[in-house]
């Protein structure tokens, strides 16, 4: 017989999908960077080396330590004005964490109440919804985003707002296709039978059984939150100095990119293993959370 | 004289599909069925997919809303009661559905599952609230431990048991049961039947089952109603109707059931071609493309109930 | 008279199984699926193989045909002869070049889901052909898709060809894909629950198809059902399974009117018929056992009504108490 619903208690859940996940190859290398980046975040200017910010021009252009003039001091090299970027990078992982936790949180929300309004009451409500969704894709988020820019003060916030009016559509899209299938769950229906209320079937019948896809959904973004929160920084639109960003990394970088390329390649490299490792982890979350895994 | 616990009239439920840009197709999933079940009844409707059983439970059980005709419960119509009535009938009248792995919200424990139709209309003190519950599961047969279980640890008769405690919860005296046994293995079936049969006579309850399978419906029921496309064509005390059935389409379906009897065959002239679709209704009686008596008549006006014989009613210009 | 009752000649079996035991090494232990089943399948012969679910049924099944879930399914011993040839041993790209589709083919339960949406019906029931080089060319190819359409009595084949499967009702679908299972004149139809989705009348229009194409092709059918009606009218033999072992097997009038085995009693006094009389159905109480501990002795015996000491301790062989018919159950020890 085949289980039509999917069989994961919310209690004992962290337990159990840790206790599974030993089993079912865990992502232990990009779950051990993910962790070193929140540490990063968490300690801030305390486990900098360096001050991120410290101009000191007699040590700009110094190149990583593996190279000929590289020392340990400034492990990863520094740039055009002496700062120390290994120092920038462990400061740029707030910034990056702070925009990826605030923006996915609301984005998250914010979609996923819509969506699941669009998908429950369907018909006229859904159609509208779903046209303001299909019009707010088809404006290219970096438009948007200037848009913004030129009327709200740039700075993290503006970033943050940028972000959730970007991506709450995917949410919502997602959402409302699940709550699509859900809401003809029999359960659903007996709860209409027994007397629920709107509000009652939205919060204990398909509330929780769209948490996993939300989780789901929201560790794959972080990287993709990251690298615009990137985009707009590098283009001037987000993070302003003296606040650090990897994006701000290397917008500064690409000025002189023949001279010092670990400038660029550095907050680079952090980007990318930042999202590659949420990806991963993303992606393991997804395949043992799946109802429908094999057990084999 | 007391009103039947269910009365349904003329109920009809016609779905809008849209084809093209103008066309509108209507899907006329039940068109004009009528019905009463006595209280302590158990009435069952048998038809193949397609006949509409399921969209008269939904209607039933408000779940759709009817495009016309009238559903009576106790002699309240339905359609004008007030928001207060309606919600006393949704604590009169409970359901229990075909698959047991979807009728229980996987995160939720089976105490919550089970007290849910009773919080829905009052607040009860907690520790009256999980003695209750814990009564329903042992009229169940399930031990009081299981409260505190998810429903993926049980199996799919016990799932079954679950969904008819919860049915129970708020004391009502209607159960829609649609297909109640069909997705348990046949040495469950026998478990979970017998189980219903004696709630139903414990509590006094009024049982409205939807099923296919004819063998046991005759097991279970006091009166049935063969369904065809839509349509309600033979109508009467179980017994009756199936000793003399008196509709085509119900002497195809008789002769068409397997039995556990290898010297048995059953028949295949007895009905040609296939189900017809809902879309495009047959004009006349909707049964006649296939019947193997079909006669002039028949094409031309679907026939009302005919009696046959006391209670005993089929739809069809054969009968006298 | 069911004239499918009447048993066929004595034929060199089709299929014979030999202690067969499949397993799955599932996360939480091995799943001892299929535990020693033996059976065989004779020339234009229907076996019926009836259980429940988890029973192993469809275990068996998929054994024979090596299309076992993978990773975690295996054979882990016994022997499948088809025509004589084990094949066990034979390799994946063997199987699937000489045997499936081609001496062996499966019908399975659900005709939503065993026909591909993408492609015309005409392609898919061609397929077997053009794969197994039994017609060359589009023209010829098309020519046997017609043939076997017609075969399973599907009106107007050549129109049909051209349409996609949602232009098919369920029983249609399930006539394409036996059309397709039957292309090639195999030895052997495995048939899964080929009615079970399907309404009762449509049920018996297959039934009779599928007796018919035994008749015309002399092919050997294992039905997988857990309906006993739908076994009573199409089966020359009938085994019994339960918790991955054979019970009872024997001649269809013996198995339904004579069964040895409390289980196959217990099933069979379970189930409402038509024209009986009203009343409490006896129920089988308890539930099948888990298949990765099994108990050493009886399986069924937690739930026996005839329950003795013996039964717990080890498990009853088979004893065949008529020709035919063989009862895996210490009550049935004594002979014939």
């Amino acid at each position: 017989m085949n289980n039509a619903a999917p069989a994961l208690p919310p209690r004992g859940f962290i337990l159990r999908t840790l206790r599974a996940g030993r089993a079912r190859g865990f992502p232990w290398v990009p779950a051990l960077l993910l962790a070193l980046v929140v540490l990063a975040a968490l300690g801030g200017g305390a486990v900098t080396p360096h001050d991120p910010n410290g101009l000191n021009l007699g040590v700009a252009f110094r190149p990583p330590f593996w190279q000929a003039k590289g020392s340990w001091v400034y492990p990863l090299g520094t740039d055009n004005l002496g700062r120390d970027i290994l120092s920038r990078i462990i400061a740029g992982a707030r910034i990056s964490l702070i925009v990826a936790f605030y923006a996915i949180v609301f984005s998250g929300g914010v979609g996923a109440l819509i969506g699941m309004i669009a998908g429950y009451f369907g018909r006229a409500v859904d159609a509208f919804i779903m046209r303001v969704v299909d019009i707010q894709m088809s404006i290219p988020a970096l438009a948007l985003a200037l848009v913004f820019a030129a009327v709200l003060p740039p700075g993290l916030g503006t970033v943050i707002v940028v972000i959730v009016v970007t991506y709450w559509t995917w949410y919502a899209r997602i959402i409302r296709s699940e709550i699509l299938s859900l809401k003809e769950r029999d359960y659903v229906a007996l709860a209409k039978v027994a007397g629920c209320g709107t509000a009652t079937i939205f919060l204990r019948h398909l509330l929780p059984n769209i948490l996993n896809t939300l989780l789901v959904l929201a560790s794959l973004q972080v990287g993709q939150v990251i690298i615009f929160e990137a985009s707009l920084s590098f283009l001037g639109l987000g993070i302003q100095t003296p606040d650090v960003s990897w994006g701000l990394m290397l917008a500064d970088a690409r000025a002189y990119i023949t001279n010092a390329w670990w400038a660029i390649t550095m907050p680079g490299f952090a980007i990318m293993l930042t999202c590659l490792s949420s990806n991963l982890v993303g992606d393991w979350l997804r395949d043992t959370l799946d109802p429908r895994r094999r057990q084999l | 004289m007391t009103p039947p616990r269910l009365e349904i009239q003329g109920l009809k439920k016609h779905f809008p599909l849209k084809a093209g840009l103008f066309r509108r197709d209507t899907v006329k999933a039940v068109d004009g069925v009528s019905f009463s079940i006595a209280p302590g009844e158990t009435f069952a409707l048998v038809g193949e997919s397609g006949c509409g059983k399921t969209t008269i439970a939904k209607l039933v059980l408000l779940l759709e809303r009817p495009s016309a005709g009238c559903i009576r419960f106790d002699g309240q119509d339905l359609a004008t009661a007030t928001a207060a009535q309606v919600k006393d009938y949704r604590r009169q009248a409970q359901a229990v559905f075909q698959d047991p792995y979807a009728s229980l919200n996987p995160r939720l424990r089976v105490r919550t599952i089970v007290a849910e139709p009773i919080l829905v209309h009052q607040r009860w003190e907690k520790r009256a609230l999980r003695r209750r519950v814990e009564e329903l599961l042992g009229i169940v047969g399930l031990p009081p431990s299981a409260a505190d279980q998810y429903p993926h640890e049980f199996s799919g008769g016990q799932r079954q048991r679950i969904a008819i405690a919860r049915a129970l919860a708020p004391n009502p005296r209607f159960l829609v049961l649609d297909e109640p046994i069909s997705a348990l293995d046949v040495s469950i079936r026998a478990q979970v039947l017998n189980l219903l049969s004696d709630i139903q006579e414990q509590f006094q309850l009024t049982y409205l089952i939807i099923a296919h399978d004819l063998a046991l419906v005759e097991h279970i029921s006091t009166r049935v109603g063969v369904m065809y496309l839509g349509t309600l064509v033979e109508v009467g005390p179980t017994e009756q109707v199936f000793t003399h059935p008196s509709h085509p389409y119900t002497q195809a379906l008789l002769a068409a059931v397997p039995r556990p009897d290898p010297d048995f065959r059953p028949r295949v002239d007895a009905i040609h071609g296939e189900i017809g679709s809902a879309l495009n209704l047959p004009r006349g009686c909707k049964f006649h493309p296939r019947c193997p008596k079909a006669f002039a008549p028949c094409r031309v006006d679907p026939p009302a109930p005919r009696v046959v014989a006391g209670g005993h009613a089929a739809a069809c210009y054969l009968v006298e | 008279m069911n004239p499918a009752a009447q048993s066929p000649g004595k034929a060199r079996p089709v299929l014979r199984v030999e202690n067969l035991r499949t397993h799955l090494f599932l996360n939480r232990g091995v799943v001892r699926a299929v535990d020693g089943v033996s059976l065989e399948v004779a020339e234009s012969e229907i076996l019926g193989l009836v259980g429940e679910s988890g029973c192993g049924k469809t275990m068996t099944c998929l054994s024979i045909l090596r299309l076992l879930p993978r990773p975690g399914g295996r054979i882990v011993a016994g022997r499948i002869e088809l025509d004589g040839t084990d094949l066990v041993p034979l390799s994946d790209r063997e199987m699937a070049r000489d045997w499936r589709g081609r001496r062996v083919s499966m019908v399975s339960q659900d005709p939503l889901t065993s026909l591909n949406p993408v492609f015309t019906v005409g392609d898919q029931v061609g397929a077997p052909f053009r794969y197994h080089g039994l017609a060359r060319g589009r023209a010829a190819i098309r020519a046997a898709a017609t043939a076997a359409l017609r075969r399973v009595r599907i009106p107007s084949p050549e129109q049909r060809l051209n349409q996609f499967p949602h232009h098919f009702s369920g029983g249609m679908r399930q006539r394409v894909v036996s059309a397709m299972a039957i292309a090639c004149v195999p030895r052997l139809l495995v048939a899964d629950e080929p009615t079970s989705n399907l309404d009762v009348t449509i049920q018996v229009q297959m039934m009779e198809l599928y007796r018919d194409i035994q008749r015309e092709t002399g092919l050997g059918i294992i039905l997988i059902t857990h309906d006993l009606g739908v076994a009573a009218g199409l089966c020359h033999r009938v085994a019994v399974m339960y918790a991955g072992r054979i019970v009872e097997s024997g001649p269809v009038h013996t198995i339904y009117k004579a069964p040895l085995h409390p289980y196959t009693q217990a099933l069979l006094n379970s189930i409402p018929k038509l024209g009986q009389k009203r009343g409490r159905l006896h129920s089988i109480p308890g539930q099948p056992p888990s298949l990765i501990d099994p108990p050493p002795g009886c399986r069924f015996a937690p739930r026996c009504p005839q329950r003795m000491e013996r039964c717990d301790l080890s498990y009853p062989p088979e004893f065949e108490r008529a020709p035919g018919h063989r009862v895996a159950c210490w009550l049935a020890e004594g002979g014939p």
